[in-house]
């Protein structure tokens, strides 16, 4: 039963790619129109995941607060937010008078871009990831940083107090954060050794690395939610667009679809972070297996390998959710001596620690 | 539209350094979201920083103590519900006391209780507003639901009692409009029951998160000494270690009857107003179910006389209010209009501590600081 395509999605590549060589013969042609498929793919998948995304958000918001949330457009509001995108689309687009015209329609794109990038170095099952890079994660890493340009020049373009304020605090926010992230995720790939996202689930065959690693793994993996979360601009520490403060932050002055685009990139991201904790510290679609418990881990076996990473990275996503409809938000100040004095240095000893280990192999299923 | 300067802002005088260019200057309001109606600030910032702060007020203006000049003393009763909509209640019931000193007229016991449980309720009521508010204001959407939704069964008695959920024009000059609805003992009662254990799930929310905590700590504090001489009343005085309470001090109704504390704090700073008015929600409890007990049969309603002329003469009513006290200063010249008529205003004077508490705090405190000491606009502006 479980001897087909979708539980072995490794045939799928080398099959579409015999299916266009027999169609347009050997050469660029084939590769061109397998770009042109990929990238048509991770559009609509993009669409579609900010779509459920965003529903997923207002219900368990309206859940958390006692409320129905969406419930008139389609089963259970279903399609609350493809009505809601309609009617963005159809709203005027307005640019301030006093706005620097180019970087102003410059900056949302870089935000959706940074993002949509990023999704396409994600393994979301054997074989089934865009781009398959030795680097990958560090390239990951760095093309995530472009999107704080863009909210940089949204807030600046804009010519709105409010709006550079909360770009002031982005830059200053996510800069800062990014160096948890990627101290906590570096820890962990010190024990994977490897860059590589494929190499980084390979070496998680023997059990996923939030538990093998002793304590580190766990530690380095709560300080990746963390310094993710203030990466997204979420509660709590969603201090660049802080309503109640800054009205709403960098994306004050964006109406219509550049407001949309802002809008998808966040939810994008927020996906994007789930999945790269869910492939270092969960082992990404590698099914859960316990030693030698065969049962159980056949059982494991028959859910396919893309439903455990969607399961995986939509739990994380849920926490997230969790975490914003009951936290209040940082203060500034807070939020950067939390990350300086607190979270930063404990990352750097968790890389410390994970070195140690990695060095004499106190770990568990070493080599 | 030519655009000023900053520096040559005609507002720039009121702050007190020197001109500078590189000041930050930011307009809070009047359309903002989180300054609790029209509201201007005026932020002068350095980064995050803020130097200074000027309140601009009037944009609600609506002459009410003049239009109450050119109407007699019973049709003014249904504006003092729109100074400080939060504590319609305690509005009306400020007002009737002045003109029930004027007149000389007694007020039936059974209308005292009422008054009381109804003054209390809208206690309750305002303070779950502030609290949702309050959460709001610190980038905590989820307490807005909570504090509305508690606050919807409050509403839910006043309608079926008064007809109105905000404005209930209920309270008289002479005892209340009409008796309250036969399900009403009944309703508080349920009410009280299950609204004091939630009380406590108000403070696992929100007072027992550290980033709530971290976020009031030491931020916004008011000294005893600068709020007596502003004139700060309510919370926002007893939050700075002073008991006044105008329902002790001054005893008016049956409160001196009625046994309750009168919370006190001593930090001055956001949490210590938090706690003040969590407090306050226990102690109105605790009055509302002895006013219940006690409640007798009769009438509620002194009758008036056809035509109410206010003799010459000044007159003070004055309430605790869910914000402080509210006073109404009524002058009579023997016609059914009053001569001169004043309201003294709580949220005025607690908002005239913002300027001083705010300097060197952040961006986010003025938010914050501003809903712990939660001001109603309207009732600024009248």
């Amino acid at each position: 039963m479980t001897d087909n395509w979708i539980w072995h999605t490794e045939r799928i590549p080398p099959a579409v790619t015999a299916w266009l060589t027999g169609l347009l013969g050997p050469g660029l042609l084939v590769d061109l129109a397998k770009m042109a498929i990929v990238a048509g793919i991770l559009a609509g998948f993009v669409s579609l995941l900010a779509l459920a995304l965003v529903w997923v958000e207002r219900k368990v918001a309206a859940h958390v607060q006692q409320r129905l949330g969406p419930m008139r457009v389609g089963p259970h509001g279903l399609l609350q937010t493809l009505a809601d995108g309609l009617k963005l689309l159809s709203k005027e687009n307005i640019t301030p008078l006093e706005a620097d015209h180019f970087v102003f329609h410059l900056a949302p794109l870089l935000c959706f871009a940074a993002t949509f990038v990023a999704l396409a170095f994600i393994p979301f099952a054997p074989d089934i990831q865009a781009v398959n890079f030795n680097v990958g994660l560090v390239f990951v890493l760095g093309i995530g940083s472009v999107g704080v340009l863009g909210i940089l020049a949204a807030g600046w373009s804009s010519n709105n107090k409010w709006s550079l304020l909360g770009a002031m605090r982005a830059g200053a926010q996510i800069i800062s954060y990014e160096l948890s992230a990627t101290i906590a995720l570096l820890s962990m790939l010190v024990f994977a050794g490897s860059l590589d996202f494929r190499g980084i689930i390979a070496s998680q065959e023997g059990g996923w690395w939030i538990w093998r690693a002793p304590v580190v793994g766990f530690v380095a993996f709560v300080i990746y939610g963390i310094a993710s979360t203030a990466e997204c601009n979420r509660t709590p520490f969603d201090l660049v667009e802080g309503e109640s403060e800054l009205t709403a932050g960098f994306h004050t002055e964006y109406t219509s679809i550049r407001f949309a685009m802002f809008f998808l990139a966040e939810f994008v991201n927020m996906f994007v972070v789930c999945a790269i904790s869910a492939t270092v510290f969960l082992g990404g679609w590698m099914p859960f297996h316990i030693g030698n418990l065969a049962g159980f881990n056949r059982i494991a076996d028959l859910i396919p390998p893309w439903a455990w990473f969607f399961g995986k990275t939509m739990l994380l996503v849920l926490v997230f959710m969790w975490v914003r409809w009951t936290f209040p938000r940082l203060r500034v100040d807070q939020l950067m001596n939390f990350e300086w004095k607190f979270l930063l240095p404990l990352a750097f000893g968790t890389l410390a620690v994970a070195s140690v280990l990695v060095t004499f192999g106190w770990y568990f299923f070493p080599g | 539209m030519e655009l000023t300067p900053a520096a040559e802002h005609p507002h720039r005088r009121t702050t007190d350094a020197a001109p500078i260019y590189e000041d930050y200057f930011v307009n809070m309001g009047p359309q903002h979201p989180s300054t609790h109606g029209v509201l201007r600030l005026i932020l002068k910032l350095e980064g995050e920083t803020v130097l200074g702060l000027t309140p601009v007020l009037g944009y609600v203006h609506r002459g009410v103590e003049k239009m109450g000049e050119a109407m007699t003393v019973l049709q003014f009763t249904h504006l003092t519900d729109r100074l400080d909509y939060l504590s319609a209640h305690m509005n009306n019931w400020g007002w009737a006391l002045a003109v029930e000193q004027a007149l000389g007229i007694e007020v039936p016991a059974r209308a005292e209780h009422i008054r009381v449980i109804m003054s209390e309720l809208t206690r309750i009521s305002s303070h779950q507003l502030w609290w949702g508010v309050l959460g709001m204001d610190l980038g905590a959407f989820t307490p807005f639901l909570y504090g509305f939704r508690d606050r919807e069964l409050i509403n839910d008695i006043f309608e079926k009692t008064c007809g109105a959920r905000l404005t209930m024009n209920y309270i008289r000059p002479g005892g209340v409009t009409a008796d309250v609805e036969e399900d009403f003992a009944k309703d508080v009662r349920a009410f009280i029951d299950y609204f004091t254990p939630v009380i406590d799930e108000y403070e696992t929310l929100v007072g027992g998160n550290i980033i709530f905590q971290e976020r009031t700590k030491g931020i916004g504090v008011l000294g005893a000494d600068l709020a007596r001489s502003l004139g700060c009343t309510g919370p926002t005085l007893r939050a700075s270690g002073v008991s006044y309470d105008v329902r002790r001090n001054r005893p008016y109704g049956i409160y001196p009857k009625l046994a309750f504390d009168v919370p006190v704090q001593s930090g001055g700073d956001s949490w210590a107003r938090y706690l003040v008015r969590i407090a306050e929600m226990r102690e109105s409890l605790k009055i509302i179910r002895q006013a219940l007990d006690t409640m007798p049969e009769g009438p509620v309603r002194t009758k008036l006389p056809p035509i109410v002329k206010v003799p010459p003469g000044r007159w003070l009513g004055r309430v605790e209010a869910a914000r402080g006290e509210i006073a109404f200063f009524l002058v009579g010249d023997g016609t059914e209009k009053p001569w001169r008529l004043k309201v003294r205003s709580p949220n005025f004077s607690n908002l005239a501590a913002l300027p001083e508490i705010i300097k060197g705090c952040r961006v986010a405190d003025v938010v914050a600081v501003l809903s712990t000491l939660d001001v109603v606009i309207p009732c600024i502006d009248r």
